[in-house]
């Protein structure tokens, strides 16, 4: 089924019937993630050495996961600008609570939560700001774009209100608290690999699984294409609308958490720009802003490309001006070749179907 | 086969196409046409769905470019390289699929590409209004000129590209189905302007599925088949089972007549159903009717009579109606459309385009778009559950289509509409409503539709369609019920029904309402 819905990794009934260079074409995100890689490992000293590829993927997998949830929310023809807000602020909070706690000022005792409820927490607020979003973009018909744009601000001051603009340093918790092993989501590993990039995996697996083979989504490739024959067969579209913000804001409290246990300290201004990169890798992967289109494979290839390009530049020793000038080439390209593609697709229909 | 066109002299031909092809994903269209465009006449195309007529006018009006064969415009060759280029050559199209801007007002889109300017920049707006104004007139409509085109019904929207076309005064006038929209009296109106057109000498392409029209206006007729012209003839030479012939092959049986039901405790049961219109009035006004199950409902009415509302309020979509819906006794009112769905409702609406289809979906996707639910193993879909129940829709519905995993727009229109109707019966309803679901589809394909419908309705299933055209509701219905201003003016069974009783049931308080409800 998921072929009908543009996947980038073509599957086999797919390449069947199109030419090598329409392949190629369908292939692109790919090609350039091996490009990029090819390039790297033969200019950059130690490119492809293990450890190299294990912090590059570390690298990657925070703007993946804010690109997975801005996924969904493009497919449904919205798009999230609040995600690099709420990695500052799903930070600010779960710093607030490992070092400050909950103070319960009635008992005069201060409460600290251990780690796993600190985590869920902080994704709870993530998922909270994308409700209303949600709300915003659903009930109360604010475009997208506006409403996120709202709630960028909003989640931004709400991380620097939690301190008063200060940073909370050294959160690896007291014993003495039962609060320790934060720092184990940023700087863990299981065997070998770090923890955020076994997460990694595992919420892509996941989100693509939903995309591909779930009625919800379904669902919300049909809100992108049609809303309104969508919701006159049946789609529950607010509530499919709702649904991706909230896992949009899930996934970006998610990355907030793993930056600011890296760093073992929350900073309020984490974050700010990480939309950008998202929704960039979005895009890179294939997935149409005008909605409908899309897939999770190919945002997270899309990640990875722009991961390994900052990183490969970096290593070059190339300045940060001309990395943001490539950046933004590669992400005119990757959409002018999407376009191009299609007007291919269609003229190798017509010629098959002429000869 | 082909019947050679009679010698008409041939400075009469202003526009000539010669050995056209075009191909698309999907479909080869047009296989070496050729085609004449007589002046001062009604030149007719006919043909079923995906026999190329769509095609052919697009590529006369300068929409598409053909992949092969030439144009010539008063002896000279000549292409179009779009619209515009067509439109200077005095060439203008009423599109099939409606063409306008829906968030630009009724005299913005009619100007929208000639707009009448000031000192060069200036839009004249008082100018296009007046002139709007002055069209609408000649089209007996009372449409606003700056009313919204997005808040018109479809037919009213139809009027609008009518008017589009008038405005820029073609020498040729392509018309794709322009009545497939319109009520009986608008009818008459439209072929009073094209006689006045043709009177001024102007070349007109009429292309329609009612066979009746055409015999009535055409003066020449050109009949495709599967992309390949297959005859040509004066209309004065020809009827309507020629024309059939013609273009299906052999000619259909009418549809046979199940026995009649009403009797049977009410499937569906509608009762004091209102619907507000915001501008004031009412859309649907107090509406109280029973459908049995095994019954097929024919729902009549001009256009704004309220029946697309009366679906509307059934399937849940107006969230604001009031009144009583009940399913086989169970209340459906304040149900969420879902719900209603998985109850047993199915809607198949009446613009494929804008409320039938999601386009960046493939043709299976949309088929199980709305009964996903049945297709669950866990929280997944069943790849092979889904494919097995496309499969089987896409053979009992015949829609011609190379694959299930084509995307849903590489179809022809009657493919695109069958898709629509698949997808309403995979939810497996007890009560269907269809929205004309004869529009703008071909002889062969509407048979196999009304069909489908009355088989529906002797597996007992409640059919109820709403339609504007008299002969289809006679055909196919076993009870008719007549809609205007909202309200229900008639209740007929098929064999106490008239043309006339029923035109005059619908008629009743229209007069007062027409063009009026948005």
């Amino acid at each position: 089924m998921s072929n009908s819905l543009d996947l980038p990794l073509a599957g086999p009934r797919r390449v069947r019937r199109t030419s090598p260079v329409l392949l190629l074409l369908s292939l692109r995100t790919l090609i350039a993630l091996f490009v990029v890689l090819a390039f790297f490992s033969a200019t950059a000293p130690n490119f492809l050495a293990l450890e190299t590829l294990i912090l590059l993927a570390k690298h990657v997998s925070i703007n993946a996961f804010l690109a997975i949830g801005m996924t969904f929310v493009v497919i449904t023809g919205g798009i999230d600008l609040s995600v690099g807000s709420i990695v500052g602020l799903s930070g600010m909070v779960a710093g607030g609570l490992l070092d400050r706690g909950v103070p319960l000022s009635w008992f005069h005792v201060t409460l600290f939560p251990d780690v796993p409820v600190v985590i869920v927490v902080a994704v709870a607020v993530g998922v909270l700001v994308g409700a209303l979003n949600g709300v915003l973009v659903t009930w109360l018909s604010v475009a997208p774009f506006i409403a996120t744009l709202g709630t960028l601000y909003i989640a931004r001051g709400a991380a620097l209100l939690i301190s008063g603009g200060e940073t909370f340093p050294n959160l690896v918790g007291r014993a003495e608290y039962h609060n320790m092993g934060f720092p184990i989501l940023g700087a863990g590993t299981v065997l070998g690999i770090p923890v955020s990039v076994v997460a990694l995996v595992v919420v892509s697996a996941i989100a693509a699984y939903i995309a591909a083979r779930t009625p919800f989504g379904r669902q919300v490739y049909a809100v992108g294409g049609n809303e309104r024959a969508a919701l006159l067969s049946g789609v529950p579209v607010n509530r499919v609308k709702l649904t991706v913000y909230m896992i949009s804001g899930a996934c970006a409290a998610f990355a907030g958490l793993i930056v600011a246990s890296e760093l073992v300290s929350a900073h309020p201004a984490s974050g700010e720009t990480f939309e950008l990169n998202a929704i960039a890798a979005t895009v890179l992967g294939g997935t149409s802003l005008a909605g409908g289109r899309g897939t999770i494979w190919g945002t997270i290839i899309g990640a990875f490309v722009i991961g390994i390009l900052g990183d490969g530049l970096v290593m070059l020793g190339v300045s940060s001006f001309w990395q943001m000038v490539i950046k933004g080439a590669v992400i005119i390209a990757a959409v002018v070749l999407d376009q191009l593609q299609r007007r291919m697709q269609r003229r190798m229909a017509i010629q098959a179907q002429a000869a | 086969m082909s019947v050679a066109a009679s010698a008409a002299a041939p400075d009469a031909v202003v526009l000539r196409a010669e050995q056209i092809g075009k191909a698309y994903p999907g479909t080869i269209a047009l296989h070496a046409v050729d085609f004449a465009v007589r002046r001062g006449a009604v030149n007719v195309l006919v043909g079923e769905n995906g026999a190329g007529k769509s095609t052919l006018m697009k590529i006369l009006a300068g929409v598409e470019q053909p992949d092969s064969g030439r144009l010539w415009l008063d002896g000279r060759g000549v292409s179009f390289a779009s619209v515009n280029d067509a439109a200077s050559h005095g060439i203008g199209i009423v599109f099939q699929e409606l063409n306008l801007c829906p968030n630009l007002s009724v005299a913005e889109n009619i100007f929208l590409g000639h707009p009448s300017v000031r000192l060069g920049i200036d839009i004249d707006t008082g100018d296009h209004a007046a002139k709007a104004r002055a069209l609408m007139r000649r089209l007996e409509h009372a449409i606003e000129p700056d009313a919204l085109v997005g808040d018109l019904r479809i037919a009213q929207q139809q009027i609008v590209e009518i008017a589009k076309a008038l405005a820029q005064d073609a020498r040729i006038l392509i018309m794709d189905e322009p009545t497939s929209a319109l009520s009986a009296t608008e009818v008459e109106i439209l072929f009073r302007v094209i006689a006045e057109l043709k009177a001024a000498g102007v070349a007109i392409v009429y292309i329609s599925h009612r066979l009746e029209e055409l015999v009535r206006i055409g003066d020449t007729v050109t009949v495709l088949r599967d992309g390949r012209l297959q005859a040509r003839a004066e209309m004065r030479d020809v009827d309507i089972p020629w024309l059939i012939q013609q273009m299906v092959g052999t000619i259909e049986a009418p549809a046979t007549q199940a026995a009649t039901r009403s009797d049977a405790a009410p499937l569906l049961a509608l009762e004091r159903v209102t619907l507000r219109n915001p501008h004031g009035g009412f859309l649907v006004d107090g509406v109280t009717l029973a459908v049995a199950p095994g019954e097929v409902v024919g729902l009549y009415g001009l256009l704004g009579a309220g029946r697309s509302e009366l679906f509307e309020v059934i399937i849940g979509a107006q969230p604001d109606a009031e009144g009583s819906v009940r399913l086989a006794g169970q209340e459906l009112a304040g149900l969420p459309i879902a719900a209603r769905i998985r109850r047993g409702v199915a809607l198949v609406p009446e613009d494929r385009q804008r409320e039938g289809l999601v386009q960046s979906l493939s043709v299976a996707a949309n088929l199980t778009l709305a009964s996903l639910w049945q297709y669950l193993r866990g929280l997944a879909i069943d790849g092979a559950r889904e494919r097995g129940a496309v499969a089987r829709t896409i053979r009992e519905l015949l829609i011609k289509v190379s694959s299930p995993d084509v995307e849903v727009t590489a179809l022809s229109g009657g493919n695109q509409q069958k898709v629509v109707i698949g997808k309403a019966l995979l939810t497996r309803p007890r009560l269907l409503l269809l929205d004309e679901p004869g529009r703008g589809i071909d002889v062969g394909a509407k048979a196999e539709v009304f069909r489908t419908m009355r088989r529906l309705g002797a597996d007992g299933l409640g059919v109820m369609f709403a339609t504007s055209d008299l002969k289809e509701v006679m055909a196919v219905a076993d009870r008719i019920v007549v809609m205007a201003g909202g309200r229900v003016t008639g209740d007929f069974l098929r064999h106490d029904a008239t043309e006339e009783r029923l035109v005059a049931c619908a008629n009743q308080g229209a007069a007062a309402s027409a063009g009026m409800i948005g």
